[in-house]
């Protein structure tokens, strides 16, 4: 009947093919869908915005001649060891665990090549990663597997980790069979067992107790080293003022759009707001505060190109991190590794599973075999060049729009392609004066 | 700051009235790895300063007279500190190694994610004690409250009194023994029998604790059922 009249059949929008495969799964498992990556819906996002490039009323930098600076310095605040970027993007933490021990050393070697940091995950920080990685930020989550004071003193940097755009209000997750036993006593759990990670931190609760332990940290490195304050995008407004009266040195916003390696679908699709209007919201909060610029802003979720680099720092922030484009630079998703895909039942530019373990890549692994297929060497060779590539697009752009430094750049030389990105940006849609939402034309 | 003499002689002291906590801290942080200089400490007018005594990395011996506020002793290694008085949250949180004592009470998660060492409680322990504790060993003389226990992997959790509301929820291989009543056992937190093997133990850490006179065969043994270590949806309504 389908071949007769193909015209004919007509795919609900409501029910369409994902929904009910998904539907069928949940009923055949009884359990809700967990898998890696971030966010696949389609969001408003940095590609929803334009440069206006210098004309008559600007003038450009010659790009190749006229320097366009990029570094930045991140923990001016308290710490009395800031620090130094080479570039504004950063590799967001990613624990040992999730990924294999190859491919955290392949992200701190690529990090170090280029003069950028790498950050530690749930699961606490690994020699190789430390030695691999010139500059170190080193996660305290609510978990705190491998936490420890050596390792707190050895870290350049410290993020509180409250929450990550995949799953604001969420614990972390991996799965038992992703527990090797070096990852189990790391993190002081039988192996084979799931992981659970809490939610909430054991020792503090709301912004007054984050204070009192953001102190405790600054005494315990006696106040050398910048302290960071991580969250996942949603009362963004708030929770950076919140943070900024904390004493946090640096505020990380994670939209939704960020990764993860394990957790529920229905998590990471239908929690939290996009990085975009994120972007926004922790900028007016700093700025009300007066600490635009003193209090360091790192943006992540979803940065894939120097244009989503750039059009971030446009609207206020002073660096990005990047995760899941990290572990696609390295390899993640490979063409070549279709075929493995594809027994696994999924397919190359599709392949969502970190939390199975059995990533032909090598990344999102626990297993030796799978694990030695990766070579750090090579890992770290290809993340330096993305890092260099998102590097020279974002001066590109800045040089187009006359800027002698990256964070130069500013909302004014931007545009919006559609009315929600312009509401969320706060930048006029193309063409007109109109920001929607803010009863004022620009 | 200034030595003292008569019992005091050796001891090094440090009159937070007059000193900023930085400076405490600082030159007890300086005695890491068997460096020179005092071996103890008396801290005079603690009148609840936070983070006091933090982040200690030699055998050295730190008494404070009077309360401290949170996370006193916080990822203490190899010191013993004994506090006079009452401590605030987050007492001895991720404690490496050494031993903390407090002559009163604990405020709530005390203890919390440590990793090693003794920490005693002479009074009552609040809410979360031992929370996620990871190869610590409490002690705790009077009770504890409710979620005490809570995710705790390894190490042992003594209470001498009463445990209050969904003791040891969500437990992994750590052993809670508890002496008093008990409100409520947490999600896959059960009973288990208290063999010779843990008598012995309790016995140990009773004495490491100077309680003495406490009798081990008084406490009622607890730790992980082992049936939500791995999801089932069968298990779904435990959670």
């Amino acid at each position: 009947m389908a071949a007769d009249r193909p015209w004919g059949l007509r795919e609900s929008y409501l029910f369409d093919k994902h929904v009910i495969a998904e539907i069928q799964r949940a009923a055949e498992q009884g359990i809700y869908d967990i898998r890696g990556f971030g966010a696949k819906r389609r969001l408003p996002h940095f590609d929803d915005l334009l440069f206006l490039g210098a004309s008559v009323s600007r003038y450009p930098l010659e790009g190749y001649r006229e320097r366009c600076e990029m570094d930045v310095v991140l923990g001016t605040r308290f710490a009395k060891k800031p620090l130094e970027l080479q570039i504004p993007v950063t590799i967001a933490g990613m624990s040992f665990g999730a990924l294999s021990a190859p491919a955290k050393e392949a992200l701190g070697r690529g990090a170090s090549e280029v003069g950028t940091s790498t950050t530690t995950g749930d699961g606490g920080m690994t020699p190789e990663e430390r030695e691999h990685s010139k500059l170190l930020v080193y996660q305290l989550l609510p978990s705190r597997y491998g936490m420890n004071p050596d390792d707190l003193r050895r870290a350049d940097a410290i993020e509180v980790v409250v929450g990550q755009g995949a799953k604001p209000g969420g614990g972390g997750m991996l799965l038992g069979h992703k527990i090797s036993d070096r990852v189990a006593e790391m993190r002081d759990l039988p192996k084979g067992i799931d992981q659970r990670s809490a939610s909430r931190h054991p020792d503090w609760t709301g912004p007054d107790d984050l204070e009192i332990k953001i102190g405790e940290l600054r005494e315990i490195t006696d106040w050398e080293k910048p302290i960071f304050v991580k969250v996942g995008a949603t009362r963004t407004y708030y929770d950076v003022g919140l943070a900024v009266k904390a004493g946090a040195d640096v505020i990380v916003v994670d939209g939704m759009q960020g990764g993860t390696a394990a957790t529920q679908d229905v998590f990471i699709e239908h929690v939290g707001i996009p990085t975009l209007p994120a972007v926004r919201l922790a900028v007016d909060a700093l700025q009300e505060l007066g600490m635009h610029r003193q209090v360091q802003l790192i943006i992540s979720g979803g940065i894939r190109t120097g244009a989503d680099v750039a059009k971030a720092l446009a609207l206020g922030a002073d660096a990005v991190s990047i995760g899941t484009a990290a572990l696609i630079a390295m390899g993640d998703n490979s063409p070549d590794l279709d075929e493995e895909y594809q027994k696994l039942g999924s397919a190359s530019g599709y392949y969502d599973d970190y939390q199975a373990g059995l990533d032909p890549a090598g990344i999102s692994t626990q297993d030796d075999e799978l694990a030695a297929r990766f070579d750090p060497v090579l890992g770290g060779r290809r993340i330096a060049n993305y890092l260099r590539v998102l590097a020279l697009e974002t001066q590109t752009l800045a040089r187009a729009c006359g800027k002698s430094h990256v964070h130069n750049l500013e909302p004014e030389d931007l545009v919006a392609l559609t009315v929600e990105a312009a509401a969320m940006a706060r930048v006029p849609l193309a063409g007109t004066s109109w920001i929607p939402g803010t009863g004022t034309s620009a | 700051m200034r030595a003292v003499e008569a019992v005091e002689t050796t001891a090094e002291v440090v009159d937070l009235a007059t000193t900023p906590l930085r400076e405490l801290n600082r030159r007890l942080h300086s005695l890491a790895g068997g460096a020179e200089g005092p071996r103890r400490w008396r801290v005079l007018n603690p009148n609840g300063a936070h983070a006091a005594a933090c982040g200690l990395d030699a055998e050295i011996e730190v008494e404070i007279e009077g309360h401290v506020g949170y996370y006193c002793a916080g990822m203490n290694k190899l010191a013993t500190v004994h506090v006079h008085g009452n401590a605030g949250p987050g007492l001895a949180e991720n404690m490496m190694s050494g031993t903390v004592m407090v002559d009163g009470n604990a405020s709530q998660s005390a203890g919390a994610t440590g990793h090693g060492g003794l920490l005693v409680v002479h009074g009552e322990a609040a809410a979360r004690c031992g929370i996620s504790m990871k190869g610590i060993d409490i002690v705790v003389k009077g009770s504890v409250g409710h979620l005490s226990g809570f995710m705790a992997q390894t190490g042992r959790l003594v209470v001498c009194g009463d445990a209050g509301e969904a003791l040891g929820d969500s437990i992994y291989e750590a052993r809670i023994y508890v002496r008093g009543s008990v409100a409520a056992l947490g999600a896959d937190c059960i009973e288990k029998e208290l063999q010779d093997e843990h008598s012995a133990e309790l016995r140990d850490l009773l004495d490491r604790a100077g309680l003495d006179d406490v009798d081990p065969s008084d406490f009622r043994r607890y730790g992980s059922g082992r049936a939500l270590y791995n999801f089932r949806i069968d298990n779904a309504g435990a959670y």
